[in-house]
């Protein structure tokens, strides 16, 4: 079912149908101090083109820490990260996003005075061209482009089959559908690489299977990279390619799923003594 | 290529034109009867100018979710360059409505500047910090106005600040005297010309609001973290709202100032800017209909009920309070939507 | 000797907004909220010693006791009427709320004791010292403000600092949830922060008087205004902060005035909150404080 892995340089390991592509994402040695706590530590992580990586590990291990620093939500203390093989260094969340990193928020952030359509349309600002002078004088530049981004908007909401919400306030949305919900207005601004903060957390199992299913079309449809962290074993073990475990910020072991379920380091400090998984 | 779709917006957007255009039509119809009193038609010109400073400022509230108590100041860049740029044209653009719509424009433009540079430093603040600067903004603002100098003679324009250092040559004239402020203005100002500006700012306001910018603003507004994660540059859109807002208050500040023959810089202080938020507040932040008829409302109503005058601003605090306390106290919140959906199911009944 | 004139009179000035920038310092680190009414409940207290001293003809210091109780009351029965019911509301809902009550206090007093100036008497008499052959002079009344700045200084420091009212402060304005869990009344231990504030804001408006004895309305609002930037000068929360932050400030106006503009003077002391919300919104003596993603 999974892919063989193989090794690329940053001693990392990707899907073998990613090898001829270049690396979406290397982190080499990235770190990070706040005050005195080493947050993050040596951390190195290549993901191919098209790969599912899960980013797991206990409570306070410095998961949604990674998030923020290849966000740049945190500037970090050492190491470099490389986006598509450019070095994001010096760039701001914002810059990082247009460049290729979309990102949902363990706590929901959206809009939740817009709608359900206009938060995914937000997300398409970038894409968007017309100016101040054509949305005063409703120029055809306006029209033409808001008509195509309300078609994308649409388009996109189906995935998760929002398409009939689109009018409703985000705010007032169920929570798996708020949710949903960011993961298409992430997408919405065309990245190259999706983060996925505990997409799973408060669903019920029926929801979290279909999520799954999602996750997988929305690699296959988009052709693009995902990593996620999740405390569901079964989603992760079922979707991703390759795993990465933080412990205390350090990563302990990365590998396939198969590999992580057997590492006696992994076991001891994350799976404790529930082997199942 | 039309319509996307006859949102509820819209619709809404359409009322607030609909509402005004009636307005307007029915007060020139009145006034063609001679069925309206003389201190009401006084009052229109002010009017127009209260609620296009409420529709502006409301984009900064309601919009961009900050709080500016320095909008006064705006308007007085507004007033003072405006007047200035009428009392230069006076003979060289003989027509008065162009003049005043040069004028207005020129206040848009000179308040859009000062609105971009106070941007700059004001828009990195948030919350508390923002508004009390803002505040220190409109008082500088004030205080410049008090102690300039503006005249006008054969070798062209002259400035001081503090003291009257102008100098003018023989048959030149001071503009703008220090704390006298600009005299001898012409009332060019027409209750048309507030209708104008009034749409004018309506079709601004709602254009930008419903347009990738607004949506841009309202989505910082609502989550600037998410926002930066989504990639909106927040410094632009934070900057397009306020710059707009801003050189909307200084037409509208414009319009004010010639309908007086003089303006000075003490009128547009800190008590103004308060006025203006009242509107905005009661009307409802984001909800310009709402701000044009608190802004009317509460323009006549001290008028009509002068006898109470002394009771005005006392009233006034007591509408910010209490607003506030019922659109934001849990408790309270919950118990006017029971009673509006109450209604709302009464009436699906009948 | 003009020089040092100008110094004393900037530290006396600074003394008191020192004393007012206690206030908001107090209330902003707990209640996390400006209280734009701060400076209006020093014209309260201002008028209270007024009409307790010239119309009833009480002694000055009974004068000051009876405005603090009265701004101890007016601080606690605002916290509970205005802010309270907003703890959770959005900020600007707050700050609209505290506009409000600036307001409505001033509007009150327009009402109540009309737009006509009083003539405040000073609370420790027109008497001075003469230094250097009368070169310098320093009035009573100086000398009294600046060491009851420095008194409450003190009082507030051990205070916050050893009593058990004064740690459950600081618990409040570390985290209210945990600090409740922690059995302390946080309802009440706000009230009683606003109370002190009120309380030095009493004391604040008597000195004020005293040194600039034009009493009306809006008496307060300028120097509550002014005492805010003193606080975000100092950084925000601190107490020591208020008072570096309250000196600076006075000595700055009282300079900007003799050596650059009268009528600039406060378009000055506002450039220098500008400036330092710019440069450093922490203040001084503050910290900075992260937001949590």
């Amino acid at each position: 079912m999974f892919p063989k892995l193989v090794p690329v340089p940053s001693k990392n390991m990707i899907p073998e149908r990613d090898i001829d592509k270049p690396l979406v994402l290397e982190c080499i040695n990235l770190g990070i101090t706040f005050g005195g706590l080493q947050a993050v530590e040596n951390l190195d992580l290549a993901m191919g083109q098209t790969e599912i990586t899960g980013l797991i590990g206990p409570n306070g291990a410095g998961k949604t820490t990674v998030f923020n620093l290849l966000t740049k939500v945190y500037q970090p203390t050492t190491g470099t990260i490389l986006l598509n093989g450019k070095d994001i260094q010096g760039m701001d969340t914002a810059h990082v996003n247009r460049e290729g990193i979309a990102r949902t928020f363990q706590n929901i952030r959206l809009f939740s005075d817009l709608t359900v359509e206009e938060n995914v349309k937000v997300g398409m600002d970038a894409q968007m061209h017309y100016n101040m002078l054509s949305s005063l004088l409703r120029l055809p530049g306006y029209w033409k482009e808001e008509k195509a981004a309300h078609e994308r908007a649409l388009e996109l909401l189906s995935i998760f089959n929002m398409a009939d919400l689109a009018g409703v306030k985000a705010g007032s949305l169920p929570y798996g559908a708020q949710r949903r919900l960011e993961i298409i207005r992430a997408l919405a601004t065309n990245p190259r690489l999706l983060l996925l903060d505990e997409p799973a957390a408060g669903m019920n199992p029926s929801e979290t299977a279909e999520l799954m299913e999602n996750i997988r079309k929305i690699r296959d449809t988009f052709q693009i990279a995902i990593l996620l962290i999740e405390h569901d074993m079964n989603l992760v073990m079922n979707i991703c390619e390759g795993i990465c475990v933080l412990n205390f910020g350090r990563v302990i072991a990365k590998g396939t799923p198969s590999e992580i379920q057997a590492n006696p380091a992994v076991i001891e400090a994350y799976l404790g003594k529930k082997k199942e998984a | 290529m039309k319509k996307i779709k006859w949102s509820k917006t819209t619709g809404k957007n359409t009322m607030t034109y609909g509402l005004v255009i009636l307005a307007y039509v029915v007060l020139q119809l009145f006034g063609a009867a001679g069925l309206m009193s003389s201190s009401l038609k006084g009052m229109l010109i002010p009017i127009c100018a209260y609620v296009a400073m409420a529709i502006s400022l409301n984009l900064t509230v309601g919009v961009l979710g900050e709080l500016s108590l320095g909008h006064a100041g705006f308007m007085s860049v507004g007033a003072f360059c405006g007047t200035s740029t009428a009392i230069l044209l006076q003979n060289a653009v003989p027509s008065a409505p162009l003049r005043l719509a040069i004028s207005l424009v020129m206040g848009a433009l000179f308040a859009a500047v000062v609105g971009f540079l106070i941007g700059i430093p004001v828009l990195r603040l948030r919350g508390d910090y923002l508004a009390i600067v803002t505040l220190a903004f409109g008082e500088i603002i004030k205080s410049i106005f008090n102690n300039l100098y503006l005249g006008v003679d054969s070798h062209g324009l002259h400035v001081s600040l503090l003291s009257d250092r102008t100098n003018l040559a023989e048959g030149g004239s001071l503009i703008i005297g220090g704390p006298m402020g600009i005299g001898g203005i012409q009332k060019i100002a027409t209750f048309t010309a507030g209708f104008v500006l009034i749409m004018v700012t309506l079709v601004v306001v709602f254009n930008l609001v419903n347009s990738r910018a607004g949506r841009a603003i309202m989505a910082i507004r609502d989550n600037r973290i998410a926002a930066e994660s989504i990639g909106l540059n927040i410094t632009k859109y934070k900057m397009m709202a306020f710059v707009t807002s801003a050189a909307l208050a200084g037409a509208a500040g414009a319009l004010f100032a010639m309908n007086y023959s003089t303006v000075v810089a003490n009128k547009f202080d800190f008590n103004t800017s308060i006025l203006v938020l009242v509107f905005v507040v009661l009307g409802g932040q984001g909800n310009m209909l709402g701000s044009i008829i608190a802004a009317a409302a509460l323009t006549i109503l001290p008028e009509a009920l002068r006898e109470y005058a002394d009771y005005r601003m006392l009233v006034y605090a007591i509408i910010l309070i209490l607003v506030m306390l019922a659109t934001n106290n849990p408790t309270l919140k919950s118990w006017l939507d029971r009673l509006k959906s109450g209604r709302r199911k009464a009436k699906e009944a009948i | 000797m003009t020089f040092l004139n100008f110094l004393i009179s900037g530290i006396s000035l600074g003394s008191i907004y020192a004393i007012i920038a206690l206030g908001y310092t107090m209330v902003y680190g707990i209640a996390k909220m400006l209280n734009f009414a701060h400076g209006d409940v020093i014209m309260v207290g201002a008028y209270i010693c007024f009409y307790a001293i010239s119309r009833f003809e009480l002694p000055p210091l009974v004068g000051i006791l009876l405005a603090m109780i009265v701004c101890m009351l007016l601080g606690i029965i605002i916290e509970r009427l205005a802010y309270k019911p907003l703890r959770s509301a959005p900020s600007l809902a707050v700050l609209i709320t505290a506009i409000g009550v600036s307001y409505f206090l001033q509007n009150a007093a327009l009402l109540l004791w009309t737009p006509n100036p009083k003539v405040f008497p000073s609370v420790v008499g027109d008497g001075k010292v003469e230094l250097f052959g009368g070169q310098l002079t320093i009035s009573h009344v100086t000398i009294v403000t600046i060491v009851a700045c420095v008194a409450i200084m003190i009082f507030l420091t051990v205070f916050t600092e050893s009593t058990k009212m004064g740690k459950a402060m600081r618990a409040c304005s570390e985290d209210k949830g945990a600090a409740q869990l922690m059995g302390i009344n946080v309802n009440a231990t706000i009230s009683i922060t606003f109370a002190i504030g009120s309380g030095l804001a009493a004391i604040a408006g008597a000195l004020l008087c005293s040194a600039y004895p034009t009493l009306i309305p809006t008496t307060g609002s300028m120097p509550g205004i002014k005492a805010f930037t003193a606080a975000v000068f100092g950084g925000i929360g601190s107490i020591p902060g208020a008072l570096l932050g309250g000196l600076l400030l006075g000595v700055i106006e009282i300079f900007a005035k003799a050596y650059i503009s009268t009528q600039l003077s406060d378009a000055i002391v506002f450039a220098v909150l500008i400036i330092v919300l710019l440069v450093k919104p922490a203040g001084l003596l503050g910290k900075q404080i992260r937001e949590k993603v």
